[in-house]
């Protein structure tokens, strides 16, 4: 879920918005556990998830950016179709068991730093990954010139395009980026979370990453403290349940959603978009004018 | 070009593009090992091939007709009601709590009472969304799909909480409705009179729209906001308004599905169906009668998905197949310059005209 929003940041602050999240997640599940399963290396799973990912984004930023289509159409195409692809694909190794899968690792030292150690310290090799990659892609966003570019590209293509910055060389890039990425998320569910494949396993997470980016008002960093705590109330409806607290899992459930819906609407009255961080041209397909 | 000849024309894009995409996902066929004939055959005979699936086709038209037709008319003013899933759910819960509370009662007084539950409970979810959109202009795609989750949600708290059935065995199902609570069946057949729903909706909305001045008004806001603007029109009650009608449009088909298909609210009662509604919607460019057409036909590929479970077809195939289509008219609108949303008037033809359809208000140039 942390890539898939970590992703979804890239491609909105170019300017693309990707509600096919869902669909590349899915794609990148199944392609992740076939090769694995094939190979019997996690390696090789995960590359083959980063790869279908971006194919699929290929797709999407064909039709958004060079036809300059609507996104939330392609988009929605590419959730839709995504969900019928994956299960064709994964026909045939529906239950069956993963050869291989990503066991929890407690690092040393961080680990074993009481409370916080077991919980942020005790897990799977991607999700460590993740840790790393929101700052770094924070700090290539907001310091260097390729994240510059990238930005300017979501925020006045036109300035951008002035500036001798190819638009659609860094929408593209972008929205490959993060269907690599959410192809990563989707393997990091049938590789790690939950090895083996069921249609649909990813169950709306992509959804939720495209809430947590607006959660998160579309910084990296932010989106990983909103995957925590999104996270965080996931388990906390788990335990609830175990320790019997009188509150349904379906209510805990509802919080991050309302939670996201409260932020947005608040976030919306404090500001303008620029205080917000939406990128101005989200959505908008860049014409030059002749 | 007429605009006459520009529908007849974007009609036949459409047309090209449902059959690339048959041919495409044929071609998808191939390559696992199915015979591309064969499983395109056994999809369509299974969906229109008989009369049984005829009727089953219909029956499934019903609530993509309505939820396609509650992302329509909120497309008319460029607004994206992603939630029509949610709005479908609280439609559900609506006509299930008529329907448990008046369980004694006759057919002539609790399925208007059913219908006005589910119209109320369904607006009721949009305007949640709605309220926010008009006056702050806070976006509405992000909070119609946020508030599906949590009508679905709040569908399984109440069938595992308040309202699970003692009957039940603890499965999280409430209570079977009351005989009151079935809609009529035409004749012998498995037809119910809830296919009308959505011709009678098509048919009012469609006179509305084109006669009333709150449809001119319609037109207006979504052809030029600023132009609306100027001429005193209220763009954010007509946001409200609008969205109500297509949270109304959508609880109705929660009715309709809890009714007739269930008898009874449970978990799982839409395969996703306010998700296909949008493609419908886009596919069908906002068109009223285009949205009923194209329902038919996807309900059609649902249908006849069932069937190719036996050549070892898994059933969402046909979403791939969908999916597809939806692909092959988005490149046509834009390759033919035939547009997939003919009603944005003038202002925004050629390259510009997808553009408009981005909720954003326009700036003046």
């Amino acid at each position: 879920m942390l890539f898939a929003a970590l992703g979804e940041v890239v491609a909105e602050r170019a300017g693309v918005i990707n509600l096919g999240i869902e669909g590349m997640m899915l794609i990148g599940a199944v392609t992740g556990f076939l090769a694995m399963n094939r190979t019997g290396s996690l390696l090789a799973g995960v590359a083959a998830a980063l790869a279908a990912g971006a194919a699929i984004a290929a797709v999407h930023a064909f039709f958004s950016v060079t036809l300059r289509a609507n996104q939330i159409i392609s988009g929605l195409g590419i959730t839709i179709a995504g969900a019928g692809l994956a299960a064709l694909l994964g026909r045939s190794v529906v239950g069956v068991p993963a050869r291989a899968s990503f066991e929890d690792e407690k690092l040393p030292l961080l680990g074993s730093i009481p409370g916080i150690g077991e919980i942020l310290f005790d897990q799977h090799v991607l999700v460590y990954l993740g840790f790393v990659l929101a700052p770094v892609v924070w700090w290539i966003l907001r310091h260097t010139r390729l994240g510059l570019h990238l930005r300017a590209a979501g925020e006045n293509p036109a300035a951008a395009d002035a500036m001798g910055v190819s638009v659609t060389l860094y929408r593209y890039g972008a929205v490959l980026f993060g269907g690599a990425l959410a192809g990563l998320a989707g393997a990091s569910f049938s590789l790690a979370e939950s090895p083996g494949w069921s249609e649909g396993m990813t169950a709306g997470r992509g959804w939720i990453a495209l809430a947590l980016v607006i959660f998160a008002t579309w910084s990296p960093l932010r989106v990983l403290l909103g995957a925590y705590f999104f996270g965080a109330l996931d388990v906390l409806a788990f335990r609830a349940q175990i320790i019997g607290v009188d509150v349904p899992s379906t209510v805990l459930g509802m919080i991050p959603y309302i939670a996201t819906l409260v932020v947005l609407v608040v976030v919306t009255l404090l500001g303008t978009r620029k205080r917000l961080g939406a990128p101005d041209a989200l959505g908008v397909p860049y014409v030059r004018d002749g | 070009m007429t605009s006459f000849r520009r529908s007849l024309r974007s009609f036949g894009v459409q047309l090209l593009a449902v059959a690339v995409g048959l041919a495409l996902s044929g071609l998808v066929l191939a390559t696992i090992g199915v015979s591309p004939y064969e499983g395109l055959s056994s999809l369509l005979r299974g969906a229109f091939g008989s009369e049984f699936a005829l009727t089953q086709t219909a029956l499934k038209t019903i609530p993509l007709a309505l939820t396609g037709l509650a992302v329509a008319v909120c497309l008319r003013m460029r607004l994206w009601n992603i939630g029509a899933e949610g709005q479908f759910h609280a439609g559900a819960i609506g006509a299930t709590w008529a329907a448990l509370t008046f369980s004694t009662a006759s057919a002539p007084v609790l399925l208007p009472l059913m219908v006005g539950a589910a119209m109320v409970a369904g607006a009721a979810w949009a305007l949640i969304a709605a309220i926010p959109r008009a006056l702050w202009g806070v976006n509405e795609i992000i909070t119609t799909l946020l508030l599906n989750y949590v009508a679905i949600l709040a569908v399984v708290y109440l069938v595992t909480g308040p309202w699970r059935s003692a009957e039940s065995f603890n499965f999280p199902v409430t209570d079977v409705f009351g005989p009151g609570a079935f809609l009529p069946r035409l004749g012998e057949s498995l037809l119910h009179v809830g296919v009308f729903f959505p011709l009678v909706a098509a048919g009012i909305l469609l006179l509305v729209l084109q006669r009333s001045k709150w449809g001119f008004e319609v037109r207006m806001i979504g052809a030029s906001p600023e132009a609306a603007r100027v001429a005193g029109m209220s763009t954010a009650r007509n946001i409200v308004v609008i969205m109500l009608v297509g949270g109304a449009l959508a609880g109705v088909a929660g009715m309709v599905e809890v009714s007739m298909s269930f008898g009874r609210l449970r978990q799982g009662i839409s395969p996703g169906y306010g998700y296909m509604a949008i493609l419908i919607a886009a596919l069908a460019g906002a068109s009223l009668l285009g949205t009923l057409g194209v329902a038919f036909l996807f309900a059609g590929f649902v249908v006849g998905g069932f069937g190719l479970q036996t050549l070892g077809v898994p059933q969402s195939f046909v979403l791939l197949l969908q999916g597809l289509i939806l692909f092959c008219a988005l490149a046509g609108s834009t390759l033919t310059g035939a547009r997939l949303t003919p009603w944005i008037p003038g202002r925004f033809r050629g390259r510009h005209r997808l553009e408009a359809l981005e909720k954003e208000e326009p700036s003046i140039p």
